[in-house]
This record gives structure tokens, C-alpha cells and sequence, in this order.
């Protein structure tokens, strides 16, 4: 059962056709960061421009005497409520960067915070948390580093057991690791990653969601695979600790696996695949078989449910099966019926649809996927063939050319081995697909259609005759001066003419 | 796209799959010009091929994350009190009265009615402050273990532990769960290295900053018997009092 908890949605106040173009803005911005590698900046965590749109009551400017009178009356005011209230006014105020550099600048004022975020009065010590909270979100790196001095506390209650409060520790701890490297190399000799490792054990899916965000955040670091995945490392350590086993735990299929918390998990669990560090040992302790039962569970999902942001649970499965399956341990545990078992061919083509119709810009992450599988594959090859897969995966070629290349080379996987393959692929609507991808224009996807061609002749008897038919010769002749497909081209100009 | 329609049974059904068809290759089919393998790939974290899924992701996040830090809105219900015998704290919502509960009550010294934030850091002080056995073998071997999760290192006494925390751990030096025994026998003559008095507060704010320490508001701690007191005074001259922690603090922050 897919529970996905999302409690907090604030009211919409702009327009729907204002939300995509603001959708659209936000998108085209984080495309130019990543291309700039910046893609983990805190200014692109927190959308500002969406934030103040919505913010019904504006937050107040704060000037150093209000401050203190708010520091104080939390400190020592009598009344409880007026200490809370103190903070509550506080907290509201550190929404504008103005009002945070004031704090920050003011002597005493850390600590006081500090001092409240540890005392024994438990709704004070929420209302501090969120102060700080607050702070840790800023742009400003001076008011982001002034929170330093909290983070022991911040990992010491990450062993307590107030679910909220330990959310908001996570959060923040969150933010404050995307800040710099300077701030990871505090947190790391404190022990974030044991912290870490025992608060994973929590019941709480807030919880966990919170701890898959920070701990993801942590691994998306630049200097994650030399100094914080690797277990070589002492404490710091993210492979030496248990937490790959609780993430593959939280990522098994069942009627606890909560698509929020499986996000998050997935996400980690990509950035420490991708970094090529150890991934014989995340095989050993079952990643391979955990994500392919995963990939079945999200298919049936899929199918169960109009459930928005099952693509984003899709995306991280996709990348980690692929890459752990070029793990040379893969192979050794290929005998496991996870990796033969052609249900995976077929839960990955329900979610190729899924796709197609909800974010094509995702196909080519599944078509990896799809590759992977069959490439070394007689087994995974059979079984397109004998799920009857080939022509859905031909509708999938008019769709962009990196998605166009990687269905003829999936096709290309399954016709290079052997004669009892194509002739499978023989006859049915292949040859007019390939004719039509040969009046593309892009260099690379003629140049894959044209090694099908050459592996269909080779294989396939009557092949090059019904080609020769369909005026196959002229649609190669368009590419006989290109200098990449131009050999090809002749050559199997030749193979068509004389066999 | 068209699915068979039989494929959603097959994700249904059982698992495995048919008998692979017979691989045969020609061995004229890698040969030049044509130079297609079949080969699975590997992306690195930063390839371009991410591209879209992390843009993806990342507007997600931005999504999430705006969504959180505010207080959300909590259900009210009507006012109680809380049950645990000597506290009068009341509360109209569920999840403060569990914020209040965990914080105050939940990891409690039976002794001396301390509360700490977790089980781990209040089984260390049982061990520490309330153990005879403790002192005794304390006096042997290394005994005070280091409070940070996943840490092994133990120490010969609190105040070596104390400096690992600092240096190592980058531990602020007047961390609050950290709090030595206070002293409450009388001077020994010859005793521990340091006696520097623990000062009513770190940098000129007044004993506020003691008051902090995470004990119950409500019941005071017991003071220790007359006899404990005599056994443990020496240990207790182990105060660790640094007598500039402004600037030290200032160069951690």
C-alpha cells in the first residue's frame, strides 16, 4: 500500500497559468545551475520568489532593541506564554534577512538561542529550533554560520524521541550541510553520519523522510565520494555504518514503504552508486534484489493509482539498477532469479508508458535501464521478444532522438544475437520504423539504425530483398556524403545488391 | 503506446521467465565498418545524461522544503494535564504534550531526577554518577567513554574526555550534557590538579546559563547523603572549569 504523506500544502493563491510559468522559470534556472555544477546551492533549495507570493502576513523588519526584548522575555519571563509567545514574534521576524543579520550581529544572542534550544522547557525549545531553523535557510553564509555552535545539540537530539522536534533538527542540519564544505567539516568529526545511522531507526515517517532529505544532501556533496561515502574513512563514514542496510530496508516493497521516505532513500542511494566507490558491497547486501522487487512494486502502482511523483520514486531506481548492473559482482549474482525474471522487462515498459505520458523528458533514464538488462541478456532479449514488446518500444521513436538511439540500440542488443532472434523481429512494422528513422536527420540515430540494418541482412534471409522493395536504397543514398555513416552506408548498399 | 494486454497479468503472476533463444553470432557482424557491441553503461555522478532527472528532483525539493519550518497547524483538543506525578504543565494539542513529555520525562535518572535528551546520554550519566562500581574500576583502567555516537575511544577521566570531545569531535567546551559532577564534599588536601571554581556563568551571563542544564524545574535534586559525599569527594574535585571559554568558543564558532 502507497501512503504518501503530504500534510502541510499551503493554499494556492496564484493562478494556475501563473504556477507554470513560475514552473517553468524555476525549472530553466535549475538547468543552467546544473550545468554549472551548482546545482546543490542553498539559494536553488529555497524557491524565494514562490515564498513571498504566497506569505500572507509579511514578516517584520526587527531592530537590535526588539530583539533583545524578545531574547529576554524568552529568558526569563515568568509566564509561559509570554516566553513562548516571545519566541513565537522572534521566529516570525528571522523570516527577513534584515531582521537575520541584526541577530546575528547582536553579542550574546547565538548563545541565548542556544541556550533556549537546550533548556527544559519543551515548547521553548521548539520555538528555538525553528528560530534557528530559519536561520539556516538564509542565502547569507555569515548568518547560516552563526547556527555552528548549535550543531552538537542538533545531532544530540537526533537520539531523543520527539518525532517533531527531531524533524526540525533534521531539516535544518539539512540546510546547514548544503552550505559549504566548511560546515560538513564540522559536522562530520561530530558525528553526523553515527547520528544519522541510529536516528534511521525511527517509526516515524516524518522522521525518516527528514533524514533521507539531510542525508541525501550529504552524500550530493562534491567531496562525498573521497571523504564521506568511502569506508575506509573513520567516522565518517556513510558505507562503513549501517545505514545502507536500513535505506535498502525502508526501500522494500510492502504495506509500510511510503513513497516520501522512499524518495529520499532512492535518491541516497543513487548518489552513492554513481560515485563508484564500493558498490560490490551494496550488491552483497542485496540492493540489486531489494530495487528489483521495488521496480515491480512501482509498476503495479503506477497502474493502481493517478498518484503525482511516482516518477520521481522511478528516476533513482532506474539509475541505481543500472549502474550496479555494470558491477562486475552483478554478474556474479546473476544467477538470482531477480535478474532473470522476466516480470522486471515487463514492470519496466508499464513504467516506460507511465512515462511517456506523464514526463517523456524521464524515457531515456528507463531506456538505460532497458539497455543494461538486455545487452549480455539471451534471457531479458527472449523475453521482449516473447512479451510481445517490440512494437511498443517502435512507438517510442518518434519521440526525441537520444530516446530514438536508445531503442535501436536495445533492438540492436536483442537482433545481434543470432538468427533465432531476428527472425522474431521478422516480419511486422520494423523495417518501415527503420525506414522512417533513416530520413532523420540526426548523424547518431541513422548511424544505430544503419548496424541494425547490417545485423538484420546478416541474420535474416529476405531481409535485404524486402528492404530493396520499400525503396530502402534511397533513403540511404541521402546519407552517402556524411562522413560518420558514409562507410556503413556503402557497405550495406552492397549487401543489399549483390547479398 | 500500446501494452499487450497481457503484460499487466505478467507483472501479476509468478515469477521467471522462458527458455533464452539460442545465441548464435556470426562473427562478419562486428566486422568493420560496423562496430556495434552490446554493452551496459555506467554514468557518473555528474554526466549529462542527469540532467533532466536532477532538474527534476530539485523541484521537488524546492517544493517540499518551502513547505517546511512553519508550525503547522495543530488540532486543538481540550486542555489537559500532564500525568506524570509532579508535573502541572497543560497543554491543548497533542504534539506538544509529546514534545514536553519525551524532553522531560522520558529519560529521567531515577536517582537524581535529572532528564536528559536520550536514552544514551542518561544511561552514560547512571553510569557515571551513580555507580559505585563505576568509581572503583575508574580508578584502574579507562572508564569514561566518549559521548559521541559511533566514537570508541574511553577516557581516564571526565576531563580527558572533555578535551577529546573539543578537539576531536569539535564539541563546543561548555556542551551542555557534558556537565562534570559539581562538588559538594569539601576541599581534599592533595587532591585532583585542578581546582579552579566553576564560575556562576561562562562569559558574564548570569547563572542562567547553569539553569539551562537539562534538569526537571520541578523537583529539585536530592542532595547526596552524608556518607556518599565522603566516598566521592575526591572524584568530585575534578572540575572542569576552562577559564576562557569566550575565546575558545568564539574560534569554534
Amino acid at each position: 500500500m502507497w501512503s504518501r504523506q503530504r500534510g502541510r500544502l499551503k493554499p494556492l493563491c496564484c493562478g494556475v497559468e501563473e504556477l507554470r510559468c513560475r514552473r517553468r522559470e524555476r525549472e530553466a534556472a535549475l538547468r543552467k545551475a546544473r550545468r554549472e555544477q551548482q546545482l546543490v546551492s542553498k539559494r536553488l533549495l529555497r524557491d524565494e520568489a514562490l515564498e513571498e507570493a504566497e506569505e500572507g502576513c509579511v514578516a517584520m523588519i526587527f531592530g537590535e532593541a526588539e530583539i533583545q526584548q524578545f531574547l529576554r522575555l524568552a529568558q526569563r519571563g515568568t509566564e509561559e506564554k509570554e516566553r513562548e509567545g516571545a519566541l513565537v514574534s522572534l521566529r516570525r521576524g528571522l523570516q527577513r534577512p534584515e531582521t537575520q543579520q541584526t541577530f546575528i550581529r547582536l553579542e550574546g544572542s547565538i548563545r541565548t538561542l542556544v541556550g533556549l534550544l537546550t533548556s527544559n522547557q519543551a515548547l521553548l525549545q521548539l520555538e528555538a529550533a525553528r528560530c534557528l531553523h530559519e536561520l539556516s535557510h538564509s542565502e547569507q553564509s555569515a548568518v547560516v554560520e552563526a547556527c555552528l555552535p548549535a550543531t552538537s545539540y542538533l545531532l544530540t537530539y537526533l537520539s531523543g524521541h520527539s518525532s517533531d522536534f527531531i524533524e526540525l533538527c533534521l531539516y535544518t542540519l539539512g540546510n546547514l550541510i548544503v552550505e559549504s564544505e566548511a560546515v560538513r567539516r564540522q559536522l562530520l568529526p561530530q558525528g553526523i553520519v553515527p547520528a544519522l545511522a541510529a536516528c534511521i531507526q525511527s517509526p516515524h515517517l516524518t522522521v525518516l523522510e527528514a533524514l533521507g532529505y539531510a542525508l541525501s544532501q550529504l552524500l550530493q556533496a562534491k567531496e562525498a565520494p573521497e571523504k564521506i561515502i568511502p569506508s575506509a574513512s573513520t567516522d565518517s563514514s556513510v558505507l562503513g555504518s549501517t545505514l545502507p542496510q536500513h535505506m535498502l530496508q525502508l526501500l522494500q516493497p510492502g504495506p509500510k514503504l511510503n513513497l516520501g521516505v522512499a524518495v529520499e532513500f532512492a535518491w541516497c542511494l543513487h548518489y552513492i552508486i554513481c560515485s563508484q566507490v564500493n558498490n560490490a558491497l551494496l550488491i552483497t547486501q542485496g540492493a540489486l534484489s531489494t530495487l528489483g522487487l521495488l521496480l515491480l512494486d512501482l509498476a503495479g502502482a503506477v497502474q493502481r493509482t493517478e498518484d503525482a511523483g511516482l516518477e520521481l520514486l522511478a528516476c533513482p531506481v532506474f539509475r541505481c539498477l543500472s549502474n550496479l548492473l555494470t558491477e562486475a559482482a552483478a554478474e556474479a549474482v546473476g544467477g538470482q532469479l531477480q535478474l532473470r525474471d522476466e516480470r522486471v522487462v515487463a514492470a519496466l515498459f508499464i513504467l516506460l508508458q507511465f512515462l511517456l505520458q506523464k514526463q517523456p523528458s524521464l524515457l531515456p533514464e528507463g531506456l538505460w535501464l532497458l539497455n543494461n538488462l538486455t545487452a549480455n541478456s539471451p534471457s531479458f532479449c527472449t523475453s521482449l521478444l516473447s512479451l510481445d514488446l517490440i512494437e511498443p518500444l517502435l512507438h517510442l521513436l518518434s519521440v526525441s532522438n537520444v530516446v530514438s538511439v536508445l531503442v535501436l540500440t536495445v533492438l540492436c542488443n536483442v537482433a545481434e544475437k543470432g538468427p533465432a532472434y531476428c527472425q522474431r523481429l521478422w516480419p511486422g512494422p520494423l523495417l518501415s520504423s527503420l525506414l522512417d528513422t533513416l530520413a532523420f536527420s540526426d548523424t547518431e540515430v541513422v548511424g544505430q539504425s544503419l548496424e541494425l540494418l547490417q545485423l538484420l541482412f546478416l541474420y535474416q534471409p529476405g531481409a535485404a530483398q524486402a528492404f530493396l522493395q520499400q525503396s530502402g536504397l534511397q533513403a540511404l543514398q541521402r546519407h552517402e556524403e556524411v562522413a560518420q555513416l558514409q562507410d556503413r552506408v556503402h557497405a550495406l548498399q552492397q549487401t543489399a545488391l549483390h547479398g | 503506446m500500446q501494452l499487450p494486454p497481457a503484460l499487466h497479468a505478467r507483472l501479476a503472476g509468478a515469477p521467471g521467465s522462458a527458455e533464452p533463444l539460442p545465441v548464435e553470432r556470426d562473427p562478419a557482424a562486428r566486422t568493420a565498418p560496423f562496430r556495434f557491441a552490446p554493452r551496459p553503461v555506467r554514468f557518473p555522478r555528474e554526466h549529462d545524461f542527469f540532467e533532466e532527472g536532477d532538474v527534476q528532483r530539485h523541484l521537488y525539493l524546492q517544493d517540499v522544503l518551502t513547505q517546511v519550518g512553519g508550525a503547522p497547524e495543530r488540532p486543538r483538543v481540550p486542555e489537559f494535564t500532564c500525568q506524570v506525578a509532579g508535573c502541572c504543565q497543560v497543554f491543548d494539542a497533542l504534539e506538544d504534550y509529546e514534545h514536553h513529555y519525551h524532553t522531560l520525562h522520558r529519560n529521567v535518572c531515577s536517582f537524581c531526577k535529572r532528564a536528559f535528551p536520550s536514552g544514551h546520554l542518561l544511561d552514560t550519566h547512571i553510569l557515571e554518577w551513580h555507580d559505585s562500581l563505576f568509581q572503583i574500576l575508574a580508578e584502574r583502567q579507562d572508564m569514561y567513554q566518549c559521548l559521541v555516537e559511533g566514537c570508541t575511544e574511553k577516557f581516564r577521566t571526565s576531563r580527558d574526555r572533555k578535551e577529546h570531545l573539543v578537539m576531536r569531535h569539535l564539541y563546543p567546551v561548555d556542551f551542555r550534557f557534558d556537565k562534570p559532577r559539581k562538588s559538594r564534599g569539601p576541599v581534599m588536601p592533595g587532591a585532583a590538579e585542578q581546582v579552579l571554581a566553576e564560575a556562576p556563568g561562562d562569559d558574564g551571563v548570569p547563572s542562567e546559563v547553569d539553569a539551562m542544564e537539562v534538569c526537571s524545574e520541578h523537583v529539585e535534586p536530592p542532595p547526596a547523603p552524608a556518607g556518599e559525599r565522603r566516598a566521592y569527594s575526591h572524584r568530585e574535585m575534578e572540575l572542569v572549569s576552562f577559564s576562557c571559554p569566550r575565546t575558545v568558543a568564539q574560534n569554534l564558532a
